[in-house]
């Protein structure tokens, strides 16, 4: 199913490095796409567009099993070349928050394999990311929603290279409180605690689109 | 109705518990907490606030609320775990709160003590076959579990057979273990599913939708062609027509038949008649 929506919040000034404003570009996703994965979604953020599918829980070798929860995997695939360090550690940074927010425990000593394609890039990848990860991991079954945003460098590409600084938020859904946070470049204090209370404004706007898109899912059945 | 409920609860984004009575087949999404009924007003029974007596039928649910797939009790009250519809099925006999559960779209199947399953055998060792049942690992059946086996009669069961069988230890814990026979030790159906015929994979929520009580797909099917058919709670169908064509007719409709709406799938099935 697609959903497409397009979101201005209320200060919809264009960030300039220095002001960090809130403006969110046109999103779409679109679930259950592919036949063979266990669950698989897309989603679209401008012109960043990442695909993710899921296995589990499935079967998983003795060497990597845990006795009491789920073995998670991230397995995150660029658009052109072999997977590097970078794709190395953001797949460990998604694991690392994927594990704290999915029911493990109600698995143990099988696998769940997420598989990231980033089909194009412009910028927002990070903030990408996420969303694809937060649809489709529900059907594993999660404590919370966990949703990223990504300040000071949502506006593109062009824009992301020349941000002093980019930071990428996820937070939860029941309280907006922060999971997870990666940044880069220079910036004080009060700029953070400003990205922070931006990114979680922003959320609002994304988890209401979860839902529609959810509600949307679920209205045949 | 549900509606009018639904549209204040979603600014908030479901930032505070809601009563499960009002958001009965809305959609929910994982996080969000749910009052079960005898906790929507005051702070239950030993708080500070007064609550008038209740002298109607809603009082006698106070009862034993059993929490059904895709929810988890957090302290008194519902967490959901998993997005979908949430359902409710009122008490039968009138003791207890009735069950609550979400109804969540998948395709990995989970094994279930109880549920009946199509398996296909991997691997014959020693005096257990080993049981392929779409789950994390592979169920373990003993050879004595089948309708008048013993140890001089052994089944005739080849790597590669389809088995209908029902679990008997299906927990997180531990391997699954199903069998052939029920309690009192009839074969009720169950075996090896014999020669020729199709097997295919859906969704889980479609057989649940085949499965139900009042569901028309399965009477209108038998009216188009005679038919063989064996479903299986983790998402495979077996399906055996007079040819293979029928056949696969059969299991063609039956793949599409989720997304249809009942106008669609009438027309079909009319224009398969006359044909």
């Amino acid at each position: 199913m697609q959903t497409e929506s397009k979101i201005r919040a209320d200060s919809g000034t264009e960030p300039g490095p220095r002001v960090p404003g809130c403006s969110l570009r046109h999103f779409a996703c679109e679930q259950n796409l592919l036949s063979r994965p266990d669950g698989s979604a897309s989603f679209l953020q401008g012109d960043t567009s990442v695909l993710a599918g899921v296995y589990g829980p499935a079967e998983v070798k003795i060497s990597k099993e845990i006795f009491n929860k789920a073995t998670l995997e991230v397995i995150l695939r660029p658009k052109t070349g072999l997977p590097g360090v970078a794709e190395k550690s953001r797949e460990r940074l998604i694991r690392n928050t994927c594990e704290a927010v999915v029911l493990g425990a109600l698995h143990p000593r099988t696998s769940i394999t997420v598989v990231l394609q980033v089909v194009s890039d412009a910028g927002s990848l990070c903030g990408c990311v996420w969303p694809c990860v937060g649809q489709i991991t529900s059907q594993m079954g999660e404590e919370e929603h966990c949703e990223p945003t990504s300040q000071m460098g949502d506006n593109g590409g062009s824009v992301a290279e020349e941000a002093r600084a980019v930071l990428t938020f996820a937070l939860d859904s029941v309280e907006r409180k922060l999971l997870m946070s990666t940044t880069k470049g220079l910036y004080s204090d009060t700029e953070l605690q400003q990205c922070l209370a931006a990114a979680q404004t922003a959320s609002t706007h994304v988890f209401r689109f979860y839902r529609e898109s959810l509600q949307r899912r679920y209205s045949k059945s | 109705m549900a509606e009018a409920a639904g549209v204040p609860a979603e600014s908030l984004a479901g930032c505070r518990a809601r009563a499960a009575r009002t958001v009965l087949d809305q959609v929910v999404l994982p996080g969000e907490e749910l009052l079960l009924p005898d906790q929507e007003d005051g702070d239950g029974p030993g708080g500070a606030g007064e609550r008038p007596l209740r002298l109607n039928a809603a009082a006698r649910s106070r009862g034993r609320v059993v929490c059904g797939p895709g929810l988890r009790r957090c302290g008194d009250r519902l967490l959901v775990t998993k997005c979908g519809r949430l359902r409710h099925k009122e008490p039968g006999s009138g003791s207890g709160g009735g069950v609550y559960w979400v109804d969540s779209q998948q395709k990995r199947y989970v094994p279930v003590k109880g549920d009946h399953v199509i398996g296909i055998v991997t691997a014959k060792s020693g005096d257990i076959f080993k049981v392929d049942v779409g789950g994390s690992e592979p169920a373990s059946l003993s050879y004595l579990a089948f309708e008048g086996a013993t140890k001089r009669n052994r089944p005739n069961v080849q790597v590669g057979d389809l088995i209908y069988g029902q679990f008997v230890v299906a927990n997180k814990d531990m391997e699954p273990e199903m069998v052939c026979i029920d309690s009192c030790g009839r074969a009720n159906g169950m075996g090896v599913i014999g020669q020729d015929g199709l097997l295919f994979k859906v969704t889980l929520g479609l057989i649940r939708k085949l499965l139900a009580p009042d569901c028309e797909i399965l009477q209108e099917v038998g009216k188009l062609y005679p038919l063989e058919i064996v479903f299986g709670m983790n998402g495979r169908i077996w399906v055996k027509a007079k040819t293979i064509q029928q056949t696969l007719i059969l299991a063609n409709i039956l793949e599409a038949c989720e997304h249809m709406t009942a106008d669609q799938r009438k027309q079909i099935f009319s224009r398969l008649a006359e044909s």
